[in-house]
């Protein structure tokens, strides 16, 4: 059960991201334009904010982890995505009139609204390896597993929304809808009793 | 018999190709024999034709779509100021820069290689009043919308049967594309005439202009204004200025007319589309 809701998490978080991603394709569009510039700033700002992440769910990983901090990382990665609801639209209309230059603005645009919540959620998967490997013989293969579910929740997370969720949504519903799994995740694992990490 | 059997087959072949480039967006093909040449944006040229010309006739208008934009002018005969979204072969600034040569004519075209290859393969050379940027449709248009620049004409001819760019097709576009109009300035968009899409893009053009004339033959174009639309009647009364020019372009002002339609042909309650809600393609795949 421990070691299902620390992939569940994973796998979630996967999704997650690649979910932001696509979205924010479409964020930007109305205002920098759908260019090759646009979708390469908005990668560049992804994986930039995921290595980032992933330094740092390593180095929290460090002191006294614990299910409970990992939902915590989820829930704080997912409300970082609020204020792309909230201010998405009045921030992406002052930065194109500011920085209408396809590169640098749509570069900017993407890093203030992103580089946050894909960081926090980035933290997620170093810190949950850390929760699953008991020792070190079995280290690279629990981090394999995780990698393994994490990414193809990524894949999932891809496909979901670029065939389906956007014919049946609009974007902001679907990034409410993916804040919700992500707190309903986050409460789950919250609420496992604390198993003994083994 | 046997000719009956061959000469379609000659007909649908497609010609050898001349040349072809990878661009950002796409891999770009140009078709020719001696007699007419296409600009393609798939290897199957004949689903994916983007523009023709004839070598031997070179102002003859090749696809229909081209002559129902220039239905345009039976709207408004003098625009002086025209932006167009979606450069192809150049045809449309070609064939407006001699029917109006007064007029200053602005492009804006997304692929630099579009560009070059319009201007290699099919002769298009901006005209003295004649811009070309390299820019995404809907950035130019919000550039343009913080400065004066008004447009009398906006032809927007960036959508393809392959990929529609999804956010040139929804209401908050093409209330900015409304907002960039002179006053009673017209648009002519070259759209879909099939596919579920129909639907959705015409209750979104109808939440934006109201009223607009329905052009439909094998493809669809949209003719609207900002202001209340010109009546056929005088569609018909400046379709005279250009009887001589169309059949030069090799099509009668009154084939164009006679396609002039208000009728909702539509289900009035299909899903606006909207920079929140715009699966284009999706809506395009399915019928």
């Amino acid at each position: 059960m421990y070691r299902a809701c620390l992939y569940l998490i994973a796998g979630w978080s996967g999704f997650f991201v690649m979910g932001i991603e696509l979205l924010g394709g479409r964020l930007l569009a109305p205002y920098f334009g759908s260019s090759i510039y646009v979708w390469g700033a908005i990668i560049t700002v992804f994986m930039l904010a995921l290595s980032l992440g992933y330094l740092a769910g390593g180095r929290a990983s460090l002191a006294a982890p614990s299910l409970k901090r990992l939902a915590l990382i989820l829930i704080t990665g997912a409300a970082a995505t609020v204020p792309v609801l909230l201010f998405g639209d009045v921030l992406l209309e002052r930065l194109s009139a500011q920085v209408p230059d396809p590169r640098f603005g749509s570069l900017l645009a993407a890093a203030l609204l992103f580089l946050l919540p894909t960081g926090i959620s980035g933290m997620v998967s170093p810190y949950a390896v850390r929760l699953l490997v008991a020792d070190r013989a079995s280290a690279g293969h629990h981090a394999g597993k995780l990698y393994f579910v994490s990414t193809f929740g990524s894949a999932a997370g891809t496909l979901a929304t670029s065939f389906y969720l956007v014919l049946y949504l609009e974007v902001n519903q679907i990034l409410l809808l993916m804040l919700a799994v992500s707190v309903a995740v986050a409460v789950i694992a919250w609420l496992l009793p604390a198993v003994a990490e083994s | 018999m046997l000719l009956a059997v061959l000469v379609p087959a000659a007909v649908l072949a497609d010609p050898p190709l001349i040349h072809s480039e990878r661009s950002l967006y796409r891999q770009v093909f140009v078709y020719g024999d001696s007699y007419t040449r296409c600009l393609c944006f798939t290897r199957e040229c004949k689903i994916g034709r983007q523009s023709c010309i004839d070598l031997k006739q070179p102002s003859r208008l090749m696809f229909e779509y081209t002559q129902m934009m220039l239905g345009s002018l039976l709207l408004d005969p003098d625009p002086r100021s025209i932006l167009i979204i979606g450069l192809g072969g150049g045809t449309l600034p070609r064939t407006l820069g001699r029917l109006l040569p007064d007029a200053d004519i602005d492009v804006v075209e997304i692929d630099p290689a579009v560009v070059s290859v319009a201007a290699q393969y099919f002769n298009y050379q901006p005209g003295a009043h004649q811009h070309v940027y390299e820019e995404d449709g809907r950035a130019y248009v919000r550039r343009m919308l913080r400065t004066d620049k008004r447009y009398q004409l906006i032809m927007l001819d960036a959508y393809d049967n392959q990929y529609i760019p999804e956010h040139l097709l929804t209401q908050e576009f093409l209330t900015q594309v409304r907002s960039l109009l002179a006053p009673n300035g017209i648009v002519a968009a070259n759209t879909f005439s099939s596919s579920r899409l129909y639907q959705n893009e015409s209750v979104t053009y109808r939440a934006v202009f109201g009223v607009f004339y329905n052009l439909k033959s094998a493809n669809r174009v949209i003719l609207a204004s900002n202001a209340p639309l010109p009546s056929v009647a005088q569609a018909t009364r400046n379709a005279g200025h250009f009887d001589a020019a169309f059949t030069a372009l090799g099509f009668k002002s009154i084939s164009i007319l006679s396609l002039f339609s208000t009728e909702v042909d539509w289900d009035p309650k299909a899903r606006v589309l909207t920079d929140q809600y715009s699966p284009a393609n999706l809506l395009n795949s399915r019928d």
